[in-house]
């Protein structure tokens, strides 16, 4: 291992100009890094920066459009993971994916099985082998041991396990402590100081400041498919890396109106569930409230509870000063709760019907014409609907599949217009869309907060956020890290430094 | 405004190709009737089209219930037992219990579809696999025929009761009446009311029907139940036909009705369905077995051919509808 010293010396991974177009998208543009052997090196930026799309590009799972990769000092290119572990480099994903019934041994020499003849599983030897692995991590569980009986943790833990045991030079981090509790992550550190000590480079993505101060060497920081540059973490300021992630000015594109803010619609007081606590917020009449915070930090989570998609554990929602519970949509549709999911094509519209019979879905209890359809009063809703958010389509007959992003964004919002929501709460409404529609959505909010409609925007997108919000509350870890007043924006106590710091857990 | 040969070629085949996807199941029957026709001239009379009408009226019931259960991304295997069973509970009673014929069908409707509510719970509630659930179902259901009639036919001398199957009103008989009225009223329920729309929604996408307030619990209970009734209708037809009531009926009706589906445009994978094509679909099994019978061909070669038909026939759906 002390041998993967190459001609420059200096890096195990380099990568250079690495460029990568996902449709019009461009996901990366031009980005270097450069991984020193033995080194925990991180990774830093916003969502959607091109962390993940630069570690795919390194494990072989997208292929760069521009660019080199250099591995111990040799030309890089693998086509998928697997031939990226045989290469010396492993990713630890953040969302694991055992397969429940292998055994721990068997989960380690998944695809390099020891065998009697290359023919016949020798499970003796293979034990034998994973027994002594794991004695070295000290790993409190025998080999046999089925994946589905371990803790997350102890999944992760083997995960690690065997990309050491498959001699790899570089393990890539993906949000490795998202699902630890404080031991659990300060055994994993530990482990990680030990690969450190036997010269594996580890690049560690994480949105949790105090962990990149406390583990890694160097950081890269990267924003908008760029790459900013790198520091070492001595001598380098919390405030200095989040100025580097956010860069850009806030230029005010936004078409937020100001409209006569009322009585409090609905309000919601320490709502609890999964991935989240203690929520507790108002939203009034004609306000947009806008809601900021890392993707997981349970933004979408408490929307969809509110929205009767997942079980609320503990909790009050009172919508016109009444209590109310809402234990599934249709309750929430009927009060007059609608939600624009942020995951169109899974909960927004089944794309082989049409658009009309889309847009009609959510109300069609109240488009009746005794027992049968009102398909002519259907019709003009959908054609006015169209109108109304210039819909581009050739016919209303015609399946959601044949539309771009943003009219099919376009139809489900029509859909909960036609239930006439006292509150629209919008998850992520212009994500994948082009810019021509997301202005197109942003001036319609502004309508609907002009009719008196409460609306409740989630977005990751931070000058979204900022631009369109009267109020934006901010998610850290399930909870809410403080709350940003539009004066607060306008007159400059407030940026995209002071929220992103909130959203990171700081105040 | 370039006025270019290729681009006016362009849209007519367009035109052509949107034409057969959207009724290109329709030609298929046309071209064969008219095959069967020239080969043999007796298959054009007006009796032999009532004859194939009446006769595919069964298969109609059941395909009709197992398309809904398609259409929301399911299946109903059970509908062959139920037919079964059925039969045996109308022979049981009207026989041995001396029971009057509304009674009786009465009683073996109210089974039929409560056997479809318990599937349609057991799909809905705990997220079982439909194929499972009916697969196993079937063999309860077939049991409890076999239960009932205590494995020998029980023939059923009731002319009334005969009569359900040979009674004519006007030209028509009786089949070909209920055939009618199903269709309408399954037209209607389709296409027409909120259930039909919650069936495609949920068959297509459905989380997006959940998340648009759609109970996911009530659409699939009503598709099942549904079926149950209509395999409960076509075990009523059938057993008047042969006047006698049998466990060991309706063995693999479900493959004809599920092709009629599939031939129909049913999509398997849930959220795509007309009414109209099942029509269709119907009479072209209808229309194979009917035609070779005619010209004479044996009932292995039908089999095979139905096989065949069904293969291309999706084939040149495929085709036709390839972007």
């Amino acid at each position: 291992m002390a041998e993967t010293k190459n001609k420059k010396g200096e890096y195990v991974l380099e990568c250079h100009g690495i460029s990568k177009a996902f449709g019009g998208t461009q996901a990366l543009k031009d980005v270097d890094l450069f991984v020193r052997p033995g080194e925990v090196h991180a990774l830093l930026g916003e969502n959607g920066a091109g962390k993940s799309t630069l570690m795919k590009c390194i494990i072989g799972l997208h292929k760069q459009d521009e660019g080199t990769i250099e591995f111990e000092g040799k030309p890089y290119s693998v086509k998928g993971p697997v031939e990226a572990l045989k290469a010396g480099i492993s990713m630890i994903h953040q969302e694991l994916n055992p397969e429940p019934h292998l055994s721990i041994a068997e989960t380690i020499f998944l695809k390099r099985e020891n065998t009697k003849g290359g023919i016949f599983l020798d499970k003796k030897a293979q034990n034998e082998r994973a027994e002594a692995i794991l004695k070295q991590f000290g790993f409190p569980h025998s080999a046999k041991t089925l994946m589905q009986d371990l803790t997350l943790a102890q999944m992760q833990m083997v995960e690690i396990i065997k990309a050491v045991s498959c001699d790899s030079r570089l393990i890539i981090m993906d949000e490795p402590t998202s699902s630890l509790d404080s031991e659990e992550t300060e055994h994993l550190f530990r482990t990680i100081r030990e690969l450190k000590a036997k010269g594996v480079a580890i690049i560690y993505i994480s949105h949790r400041m105090e962990e990149i101060f406390e583990i890694c060497d160097h950081v890269s920081i990267f924003r908008d498919g760029t790459y900013v540059g790198e520091r070492s973490m001595e001598g380098v300021t919390r405030d200095e890396l989040i100025s580097m992630m956010v860069g850009r000015k806030v230029e005010n594109v936004f078409p937020k109106t100001d409209c006569e803010i009322g009585d409090v619609v609905f309000k919601v007081e320490g709502l609890t569930g999964k991935g989240f606590e203690n929520i507790s917020f108002e939203v009034r009449k004609g306000e947009i409230l806008g809601i900021s915070g890392l993707v997981g930090s349970g933004r979408s989570e408490t929307m969809r509870a509110i929205f009767g998609m997942d079980p609320i554990k503990s909790g009050k929602m009172y919508l016109d000063g009444k209590e109310i519970t809402i234990k599934k949509p249709s309750q929430a549709i009927k009060a007059g709760i609608c939600m624009v999911n942020e995951d169109r094509k899974s909960f927004g519209l089944a794309l082989h019907r049409s658009i009309r019979e889309n847009m009609a879905l959510a109300t069609l209890p109240t488009a009746q014409k005794g027992l049968l359809l009102d398909k002519k009063k259907e019709e003009t809703n959908c054609v006015e609907m169209g109108k109304l958010l210039s819909l581009k389509a050739a016919s209303i007959e015609h399946e959601a599949l044949s539309l771009s992003g943003g009219n099919q964004q376009k139809v489900v919002i029509a859909k909960w217009l036609l239930a006439n929501p006292k509150v629209l709460i919008l998850d992520e409404p212009t994500r994948g869309v082009d810019v021509g529609a997301k202005s197109e959505i942003h001036n319609l909010m502004c309508e609907f907060a002009a009719k008196g409609m409460a609306v409740i925007m989630i977005s990751s997108e931070l000058p979204e956020v900022m631009g369109m919000s009267d109020r934006i509350l901010v998610y850290h870890e399930g909870k809410i890290n403080g709350e940003v007043q539009r004066s607060e924006i306008l007159n400059g106590n407030e940026n995209q430094e002071t929220i992103l710091e909130r959203a990171f857990g700081g105040k | 405004m370039a006025k270019n040969g290729e681009k006016v070629l362009g849209i007519e085949k367009d035109k052509f190709r949107a034409f057969m996807g959207k009724y290109g199941i329709s030609v298929i029957l046309f071209f064969m009737m008219i095959i069967i026709g020239i080969v043999e001239p007796a298959f054009r009379s007006a009796n032999n089209m009532i004859n194939v009408a009446t006769q595919v009226s069964i298969n109609a019931m059941i395909a009709f219930g197992v398309c809904l259960a398609l259409t929301t991304e399911g299946i109903d295997l059970s509908v062959g037992a139920q037919l079964a069973l059925v039969s045996c509970i109308l022979g049981h009673t009207i026989v041995n219990l001396g029971w009057g014929i509304p009674a009786a069908i009465i009683v073996a409707l109210a089974v039929s579809t409560a056997w479809g509510v318990l599937n349609g719970y057991m799909i809905a509630k705990f997220d079982m696999f439909p194929f499972v659930v009916t697969l196993s179902t079937q063999l309860i259901i077939r049991g409890l025929a076999q239960v009932i009639s205590g494995g020998k036919a029980i023939p059923i001398t009731n002319d009334a009761f005969k009569k359900i199957y040979s009674m004519k009103i006007g030209p028509l008989p009786f089949p070909i009446l209920v055939l009618i009225l199903v269709t309408v009223v399954m037209y209607i329920l389709l296409h027409w009311t909120k259930l039909g729309r919650y069936i495609f929604a949920v068959g297509d996408n459905v989380n997006a029907a959940i998340a648009s307030g759609v109970s996911v619990m009530q659409t699939k209970l009503a598709v099942y139940a549904l079926s149950g009734f209509l395999a409960g209708v076509a075990g009523i037809i059938f057993t008047a036909k042969t006047g006698s009531a049998q466990s060991n009926i309706g063995v693999g009706y479900e493959t004809d009705a599920i092709a009629a589906c599939v031939l129909g445009g049913t999509s398997f994978s849930g959220g795509i369905a007309t009414i109209p094509g099942v029509v269709i679909g119907i009479f072209i099994i209808g229309f194979i077995y009917n035609g070779m019978n005619m010209i004479g061909i044996d009932s292995y070669y039908q089999s095979m051919t139905k096989g065949a038909v069904i293969i291309l026939a999706i084939l040149f759906d495929k085709i036709m509808n390839k972007k």
